[in-house]
């Protein structure tokens, strides 16, 4: 039990009984530990992701054990499986109840890039309708993979701006896709 | 093998209707045949409500498209027998561009949901279907695509085109 390793302090100045470093960096970490994710899981993607949620693999040790199964509550949407058309808009209306900050991270070929359905009835990635921050290959990914992604969102979250949300560039992008 | 064979089947069938009703074969002992839009509704009555026959369930309506041809356009409908244990297909087939049939929902509520699936794939219009809309496609969608015209593969995808193989 003496191999508990605590997160390091962000750089700052340090002195005698004082430490002084940005509030964007302190919250940074606090998120990207403790995100709740939203699992939308259509396929065999999900499969695997239940896999990372379970023992053996434990997504609990990046801190994202909390699923939050309303997206009101969510700071990371997991999309994995396949989305049909017709399910574009129920994904679109998901996001659109996240609150900020939020995060997208497309799991799989599928989700990524519509994969093996290259067909009418199928989207052809989810970022034909929302905005995705980190994509896992794979078909389906393994465990693994889905984790790395995961570890990929939690840097996003610690170096984002706090005013992420204000940012020119971030509305640009939100504009671009019709939100806000 | 059923209670009714197909040659008593076949005969029943010729006996009422005539030249009206053609035999199309017998594939894998299925016994199908070929009619007109004008009469389909009263063969599937028939076939419904004979006291002998009582093909009660219409297992499907489903379509086909053969393209080159003169009636591209073909319905199909599955009729099954429970009580004599025996199965029976019929086929229209119709000129594209005037894809008009009688709807089936005056016997069978079944289907409703069928003809909504073939009009949503294939642009089959059931005359005085209740609620003729597409059923599991998008509603925007504007193609018909299980027709051999539209292309299976969505337009908006450009990760495949042949530049990214060297091609």
């Amino acid at each position: 039990m003496n191999d508990i390793q605590l997160v390091d302090a962000p750089a700052g100045v340090e002195g005698a009984g004082f430490f002084a470093t940005s509030v964007d960096k302190v919250i940074g970490i606090g998120r990207s530990y403790s995100l709740w994710p939203l699992p939308f899981a259509t396929s065999c993607c999900g499969i695997e992701f239940m896999a990372t949620m379970s023992p053996h693999y434990d997504l609990a040790r990046f801190g994202a054990e909390r699923l939050s199964f309303s997206p009101r509550q969510a700071d990371l949407l997991m999309v994995m499986g396949t989305i049909a058309k017709k399910m574009g808009p129920v994904l679109r209306q998901v996001y659109l109840q996240m609150a900020e900050p939020r995060w997208v991270m497309a799991v799989g070929a599928c989700a990524s890039s519509g994969g093996i359905f290259d067909t009418y009835s199928v989207l052809q990635g989810i970022d034909e309708i929302i905005p995705v921050d980190v994509y896992v290959p794979g078909c389906p990914p393994r465990p693994e993979a889905i984790i790395d992604g995961f570890m990929d969102i939690q840097k996003l979250v610690q170096t984002e701006s706090l005013r992420r949300r204000n940012e020119p560039k971030y509305q640009e992008l939100l504009a671009s896709y019709g939100i806000l | 093998m059923g209670k009714i064979s197909n040659e008593d089947l076949l005969k029943k069938i010729s006996d009422k209707f005539h030249d009206q009703v053609t035999t199309v074969g017998e594939p894998f002992g299925l016994l199908t045949l070929e009619t007109g839009r004008e009469q389909i509704i009263d063969v599937l009555s028939y076939l419904k409500n004979d006291a002998a026959l009582q093909f009660i369930f219409l297992t499907d309506i489903t379509a086909i498209h053969y393209p080159g041809i003169e009636r591209q356009i073909g319905i199909i409908y599955h009729l099954h027998s429970p009580v004599n244990n025996v199965r029976i297909r019929l086929k229209v087939f119709l000129n594209d561009g005037d894809v008009h049939i009688p709807t089936a929902t005056v016997l069978w509520n079944g289907a409703n949901w069928m003809e909504r699936e073939t009009y949503d794939f294939f642009g089959v219009i059931f005359d005085g279907h209740p609620d003729l809309r597409r059923i599991l496609n998008v509603d925007d969608m504007v193609a018909f695509p299980m027709r051999k015209e539209f292309p299976l593969e969505d337009p908006n995808r450009v990760d495949k085109k042949d530049y990214f193989f060297g091609r």
